[in-house]
């Protein structure tokens, strides 16, 4: 995933705030890294409950931070990327952030409606 | 050769046979050129969060693999599939491909094989870290001496 990351934003962006979310505290430094290289502000969580509770939609009542894309990983514990691309596309609030899903694995055989519209491109990542 | 040489020489040594023998693989190099005078110790960061992992991710299989009815082999092979994706992220060769034979006996439901391959992987992380943390330190006293980090091709 990390190795995809630095491709996806070898063009540097205008101050991008990415939320990046992967169980790997290790990929998700180096992520957070290659954001940062590209000039964009880059905020790395463990897990979906993470990433929905700093986009602001687990309940709690406070304002989500200003995200432009999302970036998960998506084979992880609890909240799979999918599952959180779903809790995504389902807000209001949130539906319209890029979504991008990195996975190994392949998912394919899951396409459905949320992935519709939703994916810029799956990234295969090892 | 004063200690400055010696040190860098050793330095020169220990990196060329981390690779030649397999420990670690291009995704090491690309990761330390992502460190720079903004992020002098990414590279230290990183590799201290992926041990974390691995253990992390080691006890998780020794557990699952201990239980004495039906072992889980999902579960397993999951925590297998994060260590692999970690140690691919981080260049750790070796550990990577133990993890991949280590998912075929996982998706055989094969129990001693997988806890053959759960020794090998804390063997390598074990082998891995020891050789890292020697080229860390190199690192440090090579600086502490008033030297620069040689390149190495």
């Amino acid at each position: 995933m990390a190795v995809a990351a630095g491709e996806v934003f070898a063009s540097g962006s205008q101050e991008l705030h990415v939320l990046a979310v992967d169980d790997s505290n290790a990929d998700g430094k180096i992520i957070e890294r290659l954001l940062k290289i590209s000039s964009c502000k880059a905020t790395a969580v463990e897990s979906g409950i993470r990433a929905l509770q700093f986009l602001g939609l687990d309940g709690e009542k406070h304002s989500g931070y200003n995200v432009n894309l999302i970036m998960t990983d998506y084979s992880m514990p609890g909240m799979t990327g999918y599952e959180l691309l779903k809790k995504i596309k389902e807000s209001s609030a949130c539906r319209q952030i890029p979504v991008v899903i990195m996975s190994s694995e392949n998912i394919l055989t899951r396409i459905d409606r949320y992935f519709f519209n939703s994916i810029i491109f799956l990234l295969h990542r090892v | 050769m004063d200690t400055v040489s010696q040190l860098q020489r050793q330095f020169v040594d220990h990196t060329t046979s981390l690779y030649r023998e397999g420990f670690v693989d291009d995704q090491f190099t690309q990761l330390q050129k992502l460190q720079d005078e903004n992020s002098p110790d990414f590279v230290v960061e990183v590799v201290t969060l992926f041990f974390d992992d691995c253990e992390k991710l080691i006890n998780n299989m020794a557990r699952a693999l201990e239980q004495q009815q039906e072992v889980d082999f999902k579960q397993v092979d999951a925590s297998v599939h994060q260590l692999k994706g970690s140690s691919s992220s981080i260049g750790a060769m070796r550990v990577k491909n133990v993890c991949v034979t280590f998912r075929t006996f996982c998706e055989a439901q094969n129990r001693e094989g997988c806890l053959r391959c759960l020794q090998q992987v804390n063997r390598e992380y074990s082998l891995l870290k020891n050789k890292l943390q020697t080229l860390f330190r190199l690192e440090q006293q090579i600086v502490a001496a008033g030297g620069t980090i040689p390149a190495v091709e």
